[in-house]
């Protein structure tokens, strides 16, 4: 970064001049340092949203490929069709059955259209419930695998009740009787991705990012400049150390050095050890344990105070 | 005469007093303006039996965001409410049900963790006391300041009403104008009836994100309560006079004549 070698050079020669006059200017550059890690952190932030949209990065179609031994895909909510942006069906993952959801974006220009980016619309969200109500019935485990920068926000979305269909899954994922573990492999975005994204265990991969909306989004809203994206991505805390650290995730897949997309078997393999290991764990479980501690994770989220009582 | 309030949409003034007899509506076309909590409960509840809960919750700045404190304590003098929701208990023609109704005066009725805080452990009331809960709507979606915790709210708000729904005691919701954005995707379209206001608009995405996502302007009464009635997402379509009758029939035929 040469950038901030000449800013740390013109501080060098500050400090040099402020001392041969006797100026005390430390408050003065203790002003100017925040502003540097600030900058630096918006930077770190951004990476990370460009690795996420990197258009290399496994989609939930490769990392499927990758984990499961077979893979039966399923389409449609039964209602009024098939989306193409959020698929789903069993697989084996060392010959356990699962059942797997995923946003899936597109891999060229062509894909992306008919994926329409990842973007579902309410018939993906309602094919997630049922696919995972059929997993809840048969007593499989589901996998979520999650990328998306949001729900569509298009007429036809609104018109099939877009928000019904965020908002049912949001209550019925938490009474599933079988254990869910959610992972965000690329973009987390608002209530597109929570549509499939509440469950028992909830993982990042490293160079993934949540948030409650896109940073472009929140720079034109809230900082009223749609090119203060950069720092709106860090304001927001939305890369996995940040979610891991204010304990919205349960924890991190390290990604191969430079990205998922450089390795994508690798990246595969840590991510079905983590689902094996915890398939481990949670199918032993009493369903009704493993609804009750869900719902006493998902009600803890928040910060408030209560100076009295009720 | 230069107080009187103008119809946004017949332009007809009307006086303060006038308007708030008239329930805030307007005597002349019927639009509904907006409407504070407080005023909402002696419109609904028999006289002084609302208990407030959790008075004293405030938000706090989780993400550290730069300008949140300001932010709320000016919305805080400007609406005189800590959070866009107030809870508690009530009587409507002497059946107890729990009462959450939302501010859009403050911050734009955005979900951040008290609102998100306060309308579950109303739920869970309405689950504790076996008392149907009411929940009036209006927001513009989460409190982005908040960051990943206001996203999480949904989530929290529709386990609470999870556990509502398999306890078996209603929820019924009404939708003001707006309610848009998380709170759309989460309890407010979670009601096992769901009453909008006339002209009410609701909606997930907001009007100007869609018309910039399809590049087309959007027709005349898009996402207003009468088109999510037709659309088939909202039961009936109240104004606001008639909803306290409403309710009394409905609690009547929820509870069994008095036990629930």
């Amino acid at each position: 970064m040469s950038d901030s070698k000449t800013v740390q050079n013109r501080i060098d020669e500050l400090m040099k001049l402020a001392s041969e006059a006797g100026v005390d200017i430390s408050a003065e550059l203790k002003k100017i340092n925040e502003k540097i890690e600030e900058s630096s952190s918006s930077a770190k932030a951004w990476q990370r949203v460009e690795l996420a949209r990197h258009p290399d990065r496994p989609r939930a179609l490769d990392i499927i490929g990758n984990i499961c031994d077979e893979f039966i895909e399923l389409h449609g909510d039964r209602y009024f069709g098939d989306d193409p942006a959020l698929i789903g069906g069993i697989g084996f993952i060392d010959g356990i059955p699962v059942t797997i959801i995923g946003n899936q974006k597109g891999r060229n220009l062509r894909e992306t259209m008919t994926r329409n980016g990842g973007m579902a619309n309410p018939e993906g969200y309602r094919k997630a419930l049922r696919l995972a109500k059929q997993a809840e019935k048969f007593h499989r485990p589901v996998i979520t695998l999650i990328d998306t920068q949001g729900a569509y926000p298009g007429l036809g979305a609104e018109e099939r009740g877009i928000g019904e269909a965020i908002a049912m899954n949001l209550r019925e994922f938490s009474q599933l009787r079988t254990p869910v573990i959610c992972i965000v492999i690329g973009e987390g975005g608002s209530g597109g991705a929570l549509g499939i994204g509440v469950g028992d265990k909830v993982y990042m991969l490293e160079n993934a990012v949540y948030s409650v909306i896109s940073p472009e989004g929140y720079a034109s809203i809230l900082l009223r400049d749609s090119s203060q994206a950069k720092n709106a991505a860090a304001m927001m805390k939305i890369t996995a150390e940040d979610v891991l650290e204010m304990k919205v995730c349960n924890g991190i897949i390290k990604e191969p050095k430079g990205g998922a997309h450089l390795d994508p078997a690798e990246s595969s393999r840590r991510i079905k050890e983590l689902i094996v290991n915890d398939l481990r764990d949670l199918m032993p479980r009493n369903p009704a344990v493993l609804v009750r501690y869900r719902n006493q994770k998902i009600r803890k989220f928040g910060h408030f105070t209560e100076s009295a009582g009720e | 005469m230069s107080e009187h309030v103008i119809c946004q949409v017949c332009k007809t003034e009307t006086s303060p007093a006038d308007l708030a007899a008239n329930l805030k509506v307007c005597p002349s076309c019927g639009y509904h303006f907006r409407m504070e909590p407080k005023e909402r409960i002696a419109y609904l509840a028999d006289p002084d039996t609302f208990e407030e809960f959790c008075k004293n919750m405030k938000s706090l700045n989780p993400i550290d965001m730069d300008g949140y404190e300001e932010k709320l304590s000016e919305a805080e003098k400007k609406s005189n409410l800590s959070d866009a929701v107030i809870t508690g208990t009530c009587s409507i023609e002497k059946t107890r049900v729990v009462l959450a109704l939302m501010s859009f005066s403050f911050m734009g009725g955005s979900m951040g963790s008290v609102v998100g805080e306060k309308i579950s452990r109303a739920i869970m009331k309405g689950v504790e006391k076996k008392m149907p809960v009411i929940i009036y709507a209006t927001s513009g979606g989460a409190r982005m300041q908040e960051g990943i915790f206001s996203l999480m709210q949904m989530a929290k708000t529709a386990s609470a009403a999870a556990e509502l729904d398999r306890a078996g005691i209603p929820l019924f919701l009404v939708l003001c104008d707006p309610t848009t954005g998380g709170v759309t995707a989460s309890f407010a379209m979670l009601g096992d009836i769901t009453i909008a206001e006339p002209g009410a608009l609701i909606g997930f995405a907001g009007p100007r994100v869609i018309e910039g996502t399809i590049k087309q302007t959007l027709p005349e009464g898009f996402q207003r309560a009468e088109f999510q009635q037709e659309k088939g997402f909202v039961d009936l379509i109240v104004p606001r006079r008639e909803q306290r009758a409403l309710f009394v029939k409905l609690l009547r035929a929820h509870t069994n004549g008095g036990s629930l």
